[in-house]
């Protein structure tokens, strides 16, 4: 017996000693092949009394179970050893940079568009659209501005020259968004025709405009952003609450302060700009002129058909690129437009 | 409109501060743009009188003076040293004393100059900050009261204010108008001088005749004699001048431009001389061909509507907007004929601008001149030219036809609190009417307001509503809560918002960018082959001349920009409109005659991944872009075909079709563009209308099938030349509705296969909702997708 927990302990020593899995197979042999120690010693069983191979043969499958025991645990610390190694292998530096597309982005005013949309949509706005090389009608006489009125002076035109080069009649690239106002109303009113009650008109209407104008302050092409309430009983109340609000969920903060001071649009009365005053930051306490507004001038209304003394409205236009400056700290407006990678990046 | 705040208030004068008074002016509707005061800080500096004036012993650009300071300090003589070039014995000069701080912080103490002592400095305008240059001591008029200080003097602690007036307050374009608001907002008296007739001492007269009446319903005119127009302008007129902003020129022409400033009525005084002998003066149009040197000797061909002041001979002047060369005074004339006239806004306006030039004037004139004030600005006109330039005044001539209609405009309590929110009641719109001088009477719940002469902006109820909410303060409307009718706001499923399309854009790698519409000649050409592009009439620069008609170039300036800027990979996207000539009539346009489509471009330079290091810095190709295209249109199947476009390489170019329709291009950059736009390679880019990428896809559920695919591999060589669109739509036709996909997973051409000849992968899946495909009906789809490619484009299965 002494001998086969000797052979036990041979089986176990030699495994422990053997780190491949091919030598520990022929190790295994050494005990449980054809000719190996433990094989032999079943073998030998025949030979044997029939009182002794009882005994004999428990002691022997003892050994057996003990010898595969060994084996079966080296080889798992063997497989557990060549996994660690493999992992260890693959490991990785998980700081390098991912792989793949970066990501682009929007330009900053288009966020501000995009923004400015989402909050009127949020209060039943949509979005109105119209060309921009515009009809000098809709551009200024549907707005109440007829030729020679001073106030087309204060708008610095573009005017195109026709196929024989000369100045084009009736057309020029559009000075504010002010005649999306005018379509609309027009278009709206032939749509409801039918009806008794006027659907009310909620639209905002943003696009690029064009002025002869070029410095720090000034781009000869820039944004505005138009909007329109009409509706048989909207207030210039009505027209203070709604850019208070906007401006507060815009720069989302209550810091600021709003005042409408009197002004003059010919497609407004009574009309009013729009000043906003931070209570911190770099501006803190400077009145920002951003936006022009008023109650649709009853010409106007009267013009796109709709009845002035059942109706009212209220109109305001509002310079994107300027919000996008003051929200995002911008100091030159000409950065919007010289496609800089540097600049636009920033705001992905 | 520019003034001096103490002219202002020698006729209003409220309780304000200066700052108060600018903020009140804003809030009230006119504007301050600025305001500054006349003269920087500065103190101790009087008014002195140079006695005499010796060289300085060692220097021999200083002189050393013996200065009189009246009672300033001492009372005692001060030597100083002076520097400036026109010192000279007799001269009234600022002189700071002695512990005196001028502009910056700069003390002046008692010092040796050069070793002779000097009790302070003598100054010139620049040093007290009141002049931007100066080329000596700043002179003073002789009965300037010496030892005063400066300040006073001066009347230097005035304030300036500039106001931004909108077209509609002309009434606002003078002293009075803007005294009147004032006092209109704070309730403060506003005390205007009575203006008495001048003396008559002379018969000299011209009659007038108003042969357009419409244009010119009254003229008032007189014949001044004796006048000595070189007589100096009095320190303080030409102070007030200045300080509106306006250089003196003479006596004359500043006294009428006082009175403009003033009262807002223009004047305008011709040379009696040298106008026709006992010619009447008429307000006629201009004749057919009749031109005219104006003062600012421009020659001008005057248009038929023009209104011009004629003598018998020729046109004097354009009425309302500037005067005659020929006719106007100089320092030589003795008798003018003096003119304050009313002309219809209707008739100046816009005339000025059109001869590209506008005047103080033609400025007021358009916006509308008071009507009732015409005499009483001739009289004070007169009175101060006698004053000053002496003379004898002849009658005035009058002549007077229909004068602008003031027809009272109803007010309606009711209708103002529904405009304004704001329940004002009858007797607080009463008390702001009032306050504001309109004469009004009440009916029922309304007023009926008489908009006075001077006011051209109050014609509708509207405009009174809006001079209520003005007077009752913009700050005193409340804010509304938002309130409405609510509706829920439809988008069709079929369309995506353009934001998403924008976004799509920004999440493949794209950077939106923001290009000029209007962009240089050369680029129409190059990159649309548009040699009559539209063509701005004005435009602000010679490279910003046209409208574009695509957004390549744009984008394509954008890259060499960027690349100057070191950047090496640039993917940029553009979405704006582009203008083209509408070549079909009766074409729905918005504007006839153009069309402007909405697009959305995009361009790739460099490598084909982010730079880095897990990649293989391959370039960005035609498939690259291709990929993004179809991705951002997908699940819409695009189809595409070579395409000859003058921006882009003949080889690899296709146009993009969306359902059998034309929706742009992409294709790499012709290579002589890239050359000569400063690009190392060509840069691939799409350009597709907007329209198109803003289409979706309604989903429509198709039964999934239970059943195993069959998938069969084969390959075929066709010609090299033969497009795969052709090849996969052959069997796309052939194939029957079992064959779920047909992809390309590889292309070959070399060893192998023949000399102009290519082969074709393809993987094809077949499948059945009912049951799984047997062997023998997989490989009868496959022999016929074969035998039809055989027959039809001559291709040859590859074993």
């Amino acid at each position: 017996m002494h001998n086969l927990d000797a052979i036990v302990a041979e089986a176990k020593a030699l495994f422990a000693s053997i780190a491949d899995p091919d030598a520990l197979e022929q190790a295994k042999a050494r005990f449980l092949g054809k000719s190996g120690q433990i094989t032999e010693r079943l073998k030998g069983l025949a030979k044997l009394a029939q009182e002794e191979k009882k005994s004999a043969g428990a002691a022997i499958n003892r050994a057996k179970a003990l010898v595969e025991a060994a084996l079966t645990e080296r080889r798992e610390a063997i497989r557990e050893a060549e996994l660690a190694a493999r992992l260890a292998e693959e490991a990785l530096d998980v700081t390098l940079p991912g792989r793949g597309e970066a990501q682009g982005g929007l330009h900053p005013v288009t966020r501000t568009l995009e923004r400015i949309e989402s909050l009127f949509r949020s209060i039943g706005f949509t979005v109105a659209d119209g060309p921009e090389i515009e009809t000098d009608f809709y551009n200024f006489t549907a707005l109440n501005t007829p030729e020679d009125h001073p106030a087309r002076s204060m708008h610095d035109t573009f005017y195109l020259l026709d196929e024989q080069g000369q100045v084009a009649e009736n057309v020029l690239l559009r000075t504010h968004t002010s005649p999306i106002q005018a379509r609309f109303m027009k278009a709206h009113v032939e749509r409801y025709r039918h009806l008794d009650v006027l659907p009310e008109i909620r639209i905002i209407a943003p696009g690029r405009v064009y002025r002869v104008d070029s410095d720090a302050t000034h781009s000869p092409m820039f944004h505005q952003v138009e909007g329109l309430w009409v509706g048989e009983d909207v207030s210039f109340a009505d027209l203070k609450g709604v850019i208070a609000d906007f401006l507060k969920c815009f720069f989302e903060s209550d810091d600021l302060e709003v005042r409408f001071r009197p002004s003059f649009f010919p497609f407004t009365e009574p009309s009013a700009e729009i000043d906003v005053a931070f209570m911190s930051g770099t501006l803190k306490g400077r009145w920002l002129e951003i936006a022009g507004c008023g109650m649709v001038h009853p010409n106007v209304l009267t013009h796109a058909g709709i009845d002035p003394e059942r109706y009212t409205g209220f109109a305001f236009g509002f310079g994107p690129d300027r919000l996008t400056m003051l929200r995002y700290g911008v100091n030159d407006l000409r950065l919007f437009f010289e496609g800089d990678l540097r600049f636009l990046r920033q705001f992905v | 409109m520019k003034f001096s705040e103490s002219w202002l208030r020698t006729f209003v004068n409220p309780a304000l501060s200066s700052g108060e008074l600018s903020h009140l002016l804003t809030m009230a509707g006119l504007e301050v743009e600025a305001q500054d005061p006349v003269a920087p800080a500065f103190d101790g500096v009087v008014v002195a009188k140079v006695l005499s004036v010796t060289k300085h012993p060692d220097a021999d650009r200083l002189n050393v003076c013996q200065v009189e300071v009246g009672n300033a300090g001492d009372g005692a003589l001060r030597q100083i040293v002076c520097g400036a070039p026109n010192v000279a014995a007799g001269l009234i000069v600022p002189c700071a004393l002695p512990g005196a701080t001028l502009p910056g912080g700069f003390k002046i103490r008692l010092a040796k100059v050069r070793g002779v002592e000097s009790a302070g400095m003598l100054c010139s305008a620049k040093e007290l900050g009141i002049a931007e240059e100066a080329d000596g001591l700043l002179v003073l008029s002789a009965d300037a009261p010496v030892g005063e200080n400066l300040r006073h003097a001066l009347d230097l602690d005035d304030q300036l204010f500039t106001l931004k007036l909108t077209p509609n307050r002309a009434d606002c374009l003078s002293l009075t108008g803007i005294a009147r608001e004032v006092a209109a907002l704070t309730g403060s008296p506003a005390r205007f001088p009575a203006i008495a007739p001048a003396p008559v001492n002379s018969a000299a007269s011209r009659f007038v005749a108003l042969d357009a009446p419409a244009a010119c319903p009254r003229y008032c005119g007189r014949v001044i004699e004796g006048v000595n127009a070189r007589a100096a302008t009095p320190q303080w007129l030409r102070q007030r001048l200045e300080r509106s902003g306006l250089r003196s020129i003479s006596a004359l022409v500043d006294v009428t431009n006082y009175v403009l400033l003033e009262l807002g009525q223009p004047l305008h005084a011709f040379d009696n001389a040298k106008l026709s002998p006992s010619s009447p003066i008429r307000a006629r149009l201009a004749k057919p061909g009749e031109t005219l040197t104006l003062l600012n000797e421009q020659t001008v061909e005057l248009a038929a509507d023009v209104l011009v002041i004629a003598d018998d001979r020729a046109a004097l002047a354009m009425a309302g907007i500037m005067g005659g060369a020929a006719s106007g005074v100089t320092l030589d004339s003795t008798e003018i004929f003096l003119e304050s006239a009313f002309f219809a806004p209707k008739t100046i306006a816009g005339r000025a601008r059109r001869y590209n030039f506008s005047s103080d004037a033609s400025h007021r004139y358009e916006r509308g001149v008071d009507f009732a004030n015409c005499l009483n600005a001739l009289e004070r006109a007169t009175t101060l030219i006698l004053e000053i330039c002496g003379g004898a005044a002849g009658p005035v001539t009058e002549s007077v036809a229909e004068l602008p209609a003031r027809p009272p405009v109803r007010l309606r309590v009711a209708r103002t609190q529904k405009v304004l929110g704001v329940p004002l009641t009858a007797p607080q719109i009463a008390d702001l009417l009032r306050r504001l001088a309109l004469p009004f009477v009440e009916e029922d719940t309304a007023f009926w307001v008489t908009p006075p002469s001077y006011r051209f902006d109050l014609e509708i109820e509207a405009d009174l509503i809006e001079e209520v909410a003005r007077l009752h303060g913009y700050d005193q409307i409340p804010a509304a809560a938002v309130e409405g009718r609510l509706t829920l706001l439809t988008q069709g499923e079929d369309q995506r918002p353009l934001c998403k399309v924008r976004q799509q854009m920004a999440d493949r790698g794209f950077q939106e960018v923001i290009n000029f519409a209007f962009v240089p000649e050369a680029w129409e050409t190059d990159f649309a082959a548009n040699h009559a592009p539209i063509r701005l009439a004005n435009p602000i620069a010679s490279q910003l001349a046209v409208m574009r008609s695509g957004l390549i170039g744009g984008l394509v300036e954008a890259i060499a920009t960027n690349l100057k800027r070191q950047q090496s990979r640039v993917r940029l996207f553009e979405q704006g409109r582009c203008f083209l000539r509408e070549k079909t009539p009766g074409n729905a346009s918005l504007t006839a005659g153009y069309q402007q489509p909405v697009r959305l471009a995009a361009l790739a330079y460099g490598a084909a991944d982010p730079e880095g290091w897990g990649h293989d810095g391959r370039k960005v190709d035609f498939f690259d872009l291709k990929g993004d295209l179809e991705a951002l249109l997908a699940p819409a199947e695009l189809t595409f075909a070579r395409v000859h476009h003058p921006a882009l390489h003949p080889g690899r170019a296709a146009s993009v079709h969306l359902a059998g329709k034309g929706i742009g291009v992409i294709g790499e950059l012709h290579p002589q563009w890239a050359q000569k736009y400063d690009l190392p390679a060509p840069p691939v880019l799409f350009e597709i209308t907007l329209e198109a990428a803003a289409q979706s896809r309604l989903p429509a559920y198709t039964e999934v099938s239970r059943f195993q695919s069959a998938i069969r591999d084969r390959a075929f060589v066709v010609d090299r030349e033969l497009p795969l669109q052709t090849v996969l739509a052959a069997m796309k036709k052939c194939a029957p509705a079992r064959v779920s996909s047909i992809e390309l997973f590889d292309l070959y051409q070399g060893k192998g296969v023949p000399a102009g000849k290519k082969s074709l992968a393809f993987r094809i899946v077949m499948q059945d909702t009912e049951r799984t495909l047997l062997d023998v009906e997989i490989d009868a789809i496959v022999a016929e997708i074969t035998a039809y490619l055989e027959q039809t484009l001559a291709a040859q299965l590859r074993a």
